[in-house]
């Protein structure tokens, strides 16, 4: 990797009352998942003939996707293709993020496929189907989700290397496994750049694509969201989400471990969203405006109103926000508007895939069922869990003692 | 939906205009549309006495629900408007005819088996697909279960199994493919009593079709259904009320994969938009690599051993 390590293993009580909380919602997502398997989709969704998608698509793909972009934006983009250091902090905890939440998608998706015993099936080119959008998802999914765990090895490498106890017999293995550790870290420290690239070019074909998915079904979507530039603004807000995500996720983090916020980075990354942020509303009120599609905005009808709250709450407001020097530099305030703008992409696939999604002959609309619910709940309860084992395990955070140890050790140097 | 549809113009016409111009697409829905083995079945409704031995026909063929032919003779069911299901590949509805209200317009639904169909165009293996003859036929064994031809498809023609854990389908009429190839007519049109189903050449049943509207004006309206809508479809509709007032779908000509595919070409069939842009972070990454006034050069290239 080409950041030096300034990051160690969170040293704090792993067992709090909120992670046994965090494992009994996960708990449920398990039950579900069980039952799921056992009894079929039915028994657990509100799917039928006319919605073949819920949120597992809608939140746990799309939405997860979605969120995951900080790991291309953060930790690739910004840190090693345009090399500003100063963010490095947040460079492994976005890196984490983006290979849990790729991981829980694929785990997601694995629920709600019919036949997900089938799931290598599109990595046979005897069945490659290229017109198909959910081909290029899926194959730039699995590249880039294999990507992100080589570019986290380094991680585990520095972790282990000298530090391999194996335990009983095992032990024998120590010293090949530390050599093994060794090769890898220096080979993939040479060639890492590629990764990173590719990643970055894995990444914007598939959060593009995202929002292709639905522009096949011109006559059922509606035309607040169905625009030829779905693709591209679904790309714009994926890039708009990704530092909000990071910021979001390194204020959670220092409020839970009792550390003092990394504002110093953490401030000027906002400044940036007010940038990306404001590309991405640009580009949908523009597409509004040249479509003339604005005239459905205020017909009072139900999506009407979910493309304005999408808008107000997850675009104007944050970013309203994000504009005052207080905003930025208070972490309750801008941790309350970053999480605006999280929720507000997720309103949006939300919107997106099932709002505007209006197929005829429904007898009915769709909402989730409790299943759906809880197991998405679960889902995300799980991904915290791993992400808060992950931190005490690996070297994620930077040292706890000294909140700014980049700048600090800079100056000491 | 009246404003989705309309919508739905404009949006095209602002398509058109983007920099991935739809060309290769209606080229290729001309190539498809021309296939002179293409089958296809027209339905006259004004025919259709509403017998419900289609489908009997068809729950027999597909070894649907196995009931007997007494389960099919049940005129109760006509009074809601019933769909396609997992077990029943074709349904007949009837609707109101006020011309004359004893003799009421029935009509028989099935998959239109598209001549560019969305459900092809969406699956990602290719369990869904166009066969020589323009029958949309589907292998189980390839299939994921993603649904997301359901998602595709502009008649809302794939059901699927949600009831069964382990080996969910994709279910929809595949025009009794096996029972072409053993030479045998389409079950539904075998059965039908009266001429309300012809089964033939899709060309020839165009030509038919508007043979009948000119011979007949005064009994059709002068539109063959699945002549122009989403770029052709293999089964067409005479009738003699508008065929929204029948449960019709009010589609545009536009075949649906006309926006997906042309992206997907310039994608993959090029290959070119993803290297470029590998090369041009490539390149970024070279150009910015003195980084912010944080970096330490000595530092950035390599691995710190330590911790
Ligand atoms: S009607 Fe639907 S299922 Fe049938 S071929 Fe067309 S898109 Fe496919
Ligand atoms: S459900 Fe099956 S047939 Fe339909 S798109 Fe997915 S893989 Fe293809
Ligand atoms: S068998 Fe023929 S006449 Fe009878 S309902 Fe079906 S299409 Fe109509």
């Amino acid at each position: 990797m080409h950041e030096p390590a300034r990051a160690e293993p969170a040293r704090k009580e792993f067992w709090t009352p909120g992670v046994y909380a965090l494992i009994v919602l996960a708990g449920i997502a398990v039950v579900i998942a069980i039952y799921r398997f056992v009894y079929g989709l039915s028994a657990v969704t509100n799917l039928d003939q006319e919605y073949p998608w819920g949120i597992w698509i809608a939140l746990d793909v799309a939405t997860g996707v979605a969120l995951a972009a900080g790991g291309f934006t953060t930790a690739a983009a910004l840190t090693h293709i345009f090399h500003r250091h100063r963010y490095e902090v947040l460079v492994r905890p976005a890196l984490l993020t983006a290979m849990l939440g790729y991981t829980f998608v694929a785990l997601g998706l694995t629920v709600d496929l019919g036949r997900y015993y089938n799931m290598w099936h599109p990595l046979m080119p005897s069945m490659w189907q290229g017109n198909s959008v959910l081909f290029e998802v899926g194959m730039c999914v699995v590249i880039y989700l294999n990507v992100l765990y080589i570019e986290f090895l380094p991680i585990v490498c520095e972790r282990f290397i000298g530090a391999v106890h194996l335990p009983g017999l095992l032990a024998r293995f120590n010293q090949p496994v530390d050599s093994l550790l060794r090769f890898l870290d220096r080979t993939l420290s040479r060639v890492m750049f590629l990764f990173i690239i590719a990643g970055v070019v894995l990444s914007c074909m598939h959060q593009s694509s995202l929002g292709g998915l639905l522009l096949i079904a011109p006559y059922k979507m509606h035309p607040l969201w169905y625009t030829p530039i779905l693709p591209f603004l679904f790309l714009l807000s994926a890039i708009a989400v990704g530092f909000p995500m990071v910021i979001f996720e390194s204020l959670l983090a220092s409020k839970s471990f009792g550390r003092k916020p990394e504002m110093h980075v953490l401030t000027p990354l906002a400044r940036l969203v007010t940038l990306t942020l404001g590309i991405y509303m640009i580009a949908k009120i523009a597409d509004l405006l040249i479509r003339d599609a604005y005239v459905y905005l205020f017909d009072g009808s139900f999506e009407s109103w979910m493309f304005l709250a999408e808008m107000f709450f997850g675009g104007f407001l944050p970013m309203g926000m994000l504009l005052s020097d207080k905003v930025r530099f208070s972490p309750n305030l801008l941790l309350a508007s970053t999480t605006l703008v999280v929720l507000g992409v997720a309103f949006n696939r939300i919107n997106v895939f099932l709002v505007a999604y209006q197929p005829p002959y429904a007898q009915k609309a769709y909402f989730p069922s409790l299943g759906e619910i809880f197991f998405t709940v679960g889902m995300i309860a799980a991904l915290m869990l791993v992400y808060r084992a992950a931190v005490t395990i690996f070297p994620i955070l930077p040292p706890g003692h000294k909140p700014s140890s980049r700048v600090l050790i800079k100056q000491e140097g | 939906m009246k404003l989705n549809r309309r919508g739905f113009f404009q949006v095209m016409a602002a398509g058109t205009a983007t920099a991935l111009a739809s060309q290769p697409a209606q080229a290729s829905d001309q190539a498809q549309a021309s296939n002179p083995n293409s089958i296809g079945m027209l339905v006259d409704t004004t025919e259709c006495i509403g017998c419900r031995k289609c489908e009997f026909a068809c729950d027999m063929a597909n070894n649907l629900t196995g009931q007997p032919v007494k389960a099919f003779e049940d005129m109760k069911v006509y009074d809601r408007e019933r769909r396609m299901s997992e077990n029943a590949f074709t349904v007949v509805n009837r609707y109101a005819n006020p011309e004359d209200s004893n003799r009421p317009i029935y009509v028989k639904s099935q998959c239109m088996h598209c001549l560019k169909p969305g459900c092809t165009s969406a699956c990602l293996v290719g369990a869904l697909r166009v066969g020589d003859n323009g029958a949309v036929v589907y292998d189980a064994w390839k299939c994921l279960g993603c649904r997301y031809c359901m998602v595709a498809c502009p008649f809302q023609v794939p059901m699927y199994e949600y009831d069964d854990p382990l080996t969910p389908r994709v279910r929809k009429c595949e025009f009794c493919h096996t029972r072409l190839e053993e030479g045998k007519l389409p079950a539904c049109a075998e059965m039908c009593p009266p001429m309300a189903l012809t089964f033939g050449s899709r060309e020839e049943l165009l030509k038919l079709a508007h043979k009948k509207i000119e011979s007949n004006p005064d009994r059709y309206i002068d539109h063959v259904y699945g002549e122009k809508e989403v770029g052709g479809t293999s089964w067409l509709y005479l009738a003699s009320r508008e065929f929204e007032k029948t449960g019709f779908l009010k589609l545009g000509e536009g075949a649906v994969p006309s926006l997906t595919e042309p992206i997907q070409h310039a994608i993959f069939k090029l290959g070119l938009p993803p290297l470029a842009l590998y090369g041009l972070l490539g390149a970024m990454m070279w150009t910015y690599r003195n980084g912010d006034e944080y970096i330490d050069p000595g530092e950035s290239e390599e691995t710190d051993p330590s911790a």
